[in-house]
Order: structure tokens, then sequence, then C-alpha cells
């Protein structure tokens, strides 16, 4: 039983998601639950599955006993042994929490909800766990085509949004297909470790630079990288609460844990950063997607197409990280994959809130929060200061890391992007917080006369708990960083 | 040159297929033209995979009348059998297109039923106008 929990983390989910509009039709009510049952499962596999894989490194696990290169084998070592349980976790806390936030907005649909929740955590974890390139291309359309639907219920826009990022999406998985097919060409072989001994030899081959070109073309898509981030603010901003509160931390993060495997397990160090010069262009890119990130989050004024902006800059955080090419920015780069996941979770989530009572994700409706929802407002507090980068919160660490990082390959411009976009996260959040506050408006009612204090009205639980939940893992994981760093990231940095 | 043109004619072809669909994909602002635009791009992909593992006067990798018998053909050469690998993946790959076309259809089915038009233009002059 023990020896096959690699395989129970995906299948778990496939099934229960296959299962669940059976359910639906006998007690609408009960999908809920079992969706929290099946991720709950896939939490504990996962988890299970990481301490196996801290205790006795590497495992491999082989599907219907085929020997690696001709069989798919999963492949589970520390950095996607770390990113399952960010995965399992992250869906199990948002699956609690989209319970009354879908009754309200999908009323009508909430078995397909939970069935393509399933399938779409099914999509991430398979994506994750895989030590095939191929097998990776199928997970991430299952994704992919699980993420459209689940995005085009949305509002109002929400289908010529999806319809646009359907078009991206397709581009972005085709060139990894293309990418794919190239190394295909020249090994013949899929299997990612398999791949990686028979490819030193041709690293001269232009069939081979074509083939890095074409997966980090179709993977910067996906990750929504600064010039081609078009189809992600639409999307995610008019997405659900709950969608959003799922694929927004969870599809970049994956799409990036993708580039890190590629460009340092499939192909060797030695060619992304010595032969090719992958790095150099990405640190740019990275210094590019943050300054765009942030300057276009300023001019935002909806709550959620800023987080969406936000996102941007920090994907351009990682892929900077990534491309400094230093063992510090590295360590950053994958800390910041991790706190990254937990604070777009909590910014989503609380935005979740807002519009549950609100009705709205325009930043000029969030008068009086604090005083009506002290708890839910605390926490995204909280969340605010970690994407600031405040001590003791997660954000400051991984932060920390890549600035050291930058310093070390004295690289200044990206030093400075990251700076700058924490400023300019003080300016957005403080803007919110302002609001929020409603300084001017209660000076005005006081002149008046008409001060009514403002009555409560806090969030149903089920909500309000699992955001709490994440803002006390920010401070926890903030709080034990150099645990995490030394027990688990420490295996996963690539020797350069 | 033209050798390099002629010998890699399968090549040119998938560029040629993969560039159209690209521009479709792009250029056309009626949301039908922009699938199919999609699909030749896909296709093109699937067109290169297999024209890989064509080799001519090449069989099936299936061990004909292996055990045994007159006439028996056994494709156990390299040079003698087609790479069957990539029409499986393309398999795959053709599911997962198949897949996405669906959705893609449904998504502007969607759009129809709430905007009543197809033509991007139009979809965001009427959702501007609220």
């Amino acid at each position: 039983m023990i020896a096959q929990t690699p395989i129970l983390i995906v299948v778990i989910p496939l099934l229960f998601s296959l299962i669940c509009p059976l359910i639906g039709l006998w007690r609408k009510g009960l999908c809920y639950f079992w969706a929290i049952l099946a991720l709950s499962l896939c939490a504990l596999a996962s988890i299970d599955t990481l301490f196996a894989v801290m205790g006795g490194g590497t495992i491999h696990y082989r599907l219907g006993g085929w020997a690696p290169p001709f069989g798919i084998e999963y492949v589970i070592d520390h950095l996607n042994a770390m990113m399952l349980v960010i995965v399992s976790l992250i869906s199990l806390i948002v699956a609690i929490y989209s319970r009354r936030s879908v009754e309200q907005e999908l009323p009508e649909k909430i078995v397909y909800f939970y069935t393509v929740f399933l399938l779409q955590v099914t999509g991430f974890l398979g994506i994750v766990i895989t030590g095939d390139l191929f097998n990776l291309y199928v997970f991430l359309e299952i994704s992919s085509l699980a993420g459209y639907a689940l995005i085009a219920i949305g509002e109002d826009g929400a289908p010529l949004a999806t319809f646009r990022y359907i078009v991206m999406g397709t581009i972005g998985a085709c060139f990894y297909l293309l990418g794919v097919g190239y190394i295909y060409i020249n090994t013949g072989s899929l299997n990612m470790a398999d791949v990686q001994q028979i490819l030193p030899q041709l690293y001269h081959s232009k069939v081979i630079l074509t083939a890095v070109a074409f997966l980090l073309a179709g993977l910067a898509i996906k990750m929504a990288l600064f010039p081609v981030h078009g189809w992600l603010p639409d999307a995610y901003t008019k997405a659900p609460s709950a969608t959003s509160a799922l694929i927004a931390p969870l599809m970049t993060k994956i799409s990036l844990y993708v580039m890190v495997r590629v460009l340092f397990t499939v192909f060797k160090p030695h060619l992304s950063v010595e032969l090719l010069p992958v790095t150099d262009i990405m640190v740019w890119a990275g210094f590019i997607a943050i300054l765009g990130g942030a300057i276009m989050a300023l001019a935002q004024t909806d709550f959620k197409r800023m987080l969406c902006y936000i996102v941007v800059a920090e994907v351009g955080y990682i892929v900077g990280g990534v491309g400094l090419a230093n063992t510090t920015a590295m360590k950053g780069a994958i800390l910041h994959i991790l706190n990254d996941a937990v604070m777009t979770v909590g910014l989503f989530t609380v935005a979740g809130i807002i519009m549950y009572k609100t009705k709205s994700h325009s930043i000029s409706d969030f008068k009086d929060l604090f005083k009506k929802m002290p708890f839910t407002m605390a926490a995204f507090v909280v969340v605010a200061m970690s994407i600031i980068g405040v001590p003791p919160t997660c954000g400051f660490f991984s932060k920390w890391y890549l600035i050291q990082g930058a310093l070390i390959a004295k690289h200044w411009a990206f030093l400075g992007a990251l700076l700058f976009s924490s400023l300019v996260c003080v300016i957005l959040f403080f803007r919110v917080i302002e609001v929020g506050y409603d300084i001017r408006a209660s000076h005005g009612g006081q002149a008046h006369g008409a001060g009514h204090p403002a009555i409560i009205d806090e969030a149903p639980l089920s909500m309000l708990i699992p955001t709490i939940a994440i803002a006390m893992a920010i401070i926890l994981i903030g709080l034990y960083n150099q645990a995490i760093l030394s027990d688990i990231i420490a295996f996963a940095v690539p020797k350069f | 040159m033209f050798e390099f043109i002629v010998g890699h004619y399968n090549y040119w072809m998938y560029i040629g297929l993969m560039m159209i669909g690209f521009y479709a994909m792009m250029a056309k602002r009626n949301l039908i033209k922009k699938i199919i635009g999609m699909n030749i791009f896909q296709s093109a992909i699937i067109l290169f995979y297999i024209s890989t593992s064509v080799k001519r006067g090449a069989t099936v990798p299936i061990l004909e009348h292996a055990h045994g018998g007159h006439g028996a053909h056994h494709a156990v050469d390299v040079m003698q059998y087609a790479n069957p690998l990539p029409h499986v993946l393309m398999l795959t790959a053709i599911v997962v297109m198949v897949a996405t076309l669906g959705v893609a259809v449904a998504v502007c089915i969607m759009i129809y039923r709430r905007y009543n038009t197809l033509e991007e233009d139009e979809i965001i002059m009427s959702i501007r106008r609220g």
C-alpha cells in the first residue's frame, strides 16, 4: 500500500472527480464533502511522500512495472515532493473555502464545479510528479482544459477572456510539444533522466538549441511572463472567486517548476548556464516582468486585477532568480515558489471574501471594510506585509535570498527591480488599506454629525478559517524558513 | 541549397502550415476563424511528428507469423520498421486537441448566447457598453 503512494496522489483526485457527478445526481450538497475527502487523502499521500523522500532520497515509481526509458516513470525528488505538498494543501484549503462562494456565485453548477475542480488538481499533481516529457504535456493540457472550464463560468466577460486564454494556452502547449519533439528526434527518448544522460554529446547541435527555445517560449506563455502575460489579468479577474483562488497561485508556480525541471534536469546546468545565454536572457526577462507587472499594478482600480499584475511581477522574481544561476539566488527562487503560492492564495481568498460580502472587487467599494470585517482584513494585512517583504513573514526571506543572489552575481539592475517592486507594493497595499479605513469619509461624517458606527459583518466561518490559516502559514513559513531551506530546498538546488 | 530545401520538404510543409495557423489565430477577428487557425496550427505539429517516423519501404513493427511458417517476415531490424512511438504520441495529442477544440467551441457558444455575435470587435464594444 505504502509503496503505491506516488500513483495514488494522481489517481485519487482523478477517480473521485469521475464519481463526483454521480454523487451529485443523488445529493448536490455532498459534492463539496466528496471533494474535501479526495483532497485530504491526496494531501496525506503527498505529505507521506515528502517524508519518504526526506528519509530515503528520490523515489522512482514505474507505471505498470515497465523499466524507465520504455515505460512512464514517476520520479519524486525533494523539489517535486515539496511542490506536491504545496499543490495538494493549497487545493484542499481552497476547496474548504469555496463552499459559500460557489453557492452564491454558481448555484446551479455546484456539482460540475467540484468535478472540474478535482480534475484541475489531478492535472497539477500530474505535471509535478511525472518524470516523462510527453506525459508532462498531457497533464499540462488536462490542467489547462479544466482551467478554461472553471474560468469560463465566471462573471460577464469571462467567456471572451477564456477564449483568449485558450488561444494563448494552446500556442504555449504546442510550443512545448514541438520542443519535446525536437528532443525526441535527437535522443529517441522521452524520459527526463534518460534524456539528460544522452544529450550532453549533442549540446552543440542546432536542433537542441531550437528545442530549448521552443520549450522555454511555450512555458513562458503558460507562466505569464511579462510580454506574453496578456491572457492572465482578464482571465483571473473575471473567473469565479474560488477558481481564481485555486488557479492563480498554482498554474503559474507549476509552470515555473516545469521551467526549473527543464533547465536543470532535462538539460544540465552546464548547457543552460555556460553554453547558451539562457540564464542571462532570463534575468533580463525577469527584470522586465518585475517592472512591467509593478507599473501595470499601479494603474489598476480593480482589486483582483491589481492582484493579477502582482502575480505577473512575482513570476518575474522567480524567473530572474533562476536566471542569476547561483546557489543563493536559486534557493531564494525555489523558496519564493513556495512563498508566492501561499501569498497569492491568501490574496485571492481575501478578494473572494470581499466579493462575497460586497459583490464587488473594485477598490473604491472597500470603504469601512476594516470595521466590518476585522479578521479578514487582519489576514489581508499579514499577506500584504509578506508581499512587501516585512520580516518575520515568509516573503521577506525569499526576497532576502534573491537580493543576496543578485549581489553575488553583481546584477545591479535586477537588484534595483526587486527593491523598486517592493516599494510599489507598499504603495499598492497602503492604497487599499487607506480606502478600507476610510479616513477621509470618517472626518466628513463627523462634520455632518451623522457618523453611524459600522457593525461587524464578518465572512462565514468556512471562508474565514481557511483565510486565517493561510495568514498563520505565512508567518510560520517565515519563522521556520531555515528548516525548510536546509531539509528540503538545499537538496533541490542544482549544482552549478 | 536546392538539396537542402527539397531534402527537408516535410519540415518546410509543417513550418508553412504552422505559420498559416499562427497568422489566423493572431490576425483574424472572428472567433471561429481563430479556432480554425488553432486547428491548423495543431495539425501541423501532428504532421511534423508523424513525418519524423516515415521510412521508405518500411513496415509495421509487428512480428508477422512470428511462430514460424512460410514467408515469415520478421521486421526486427531497425531499418525495416517505421518507428511507432510518434504515432502513439500523436494519438494522445489528437485526443488532447479534440478536447481543446470542444472546450473552445463550447466557450464560443457561451459567447454567442450572451452577445449574439462572434466578431471580437463587436463583443468588446458590447462589453464596454455594459
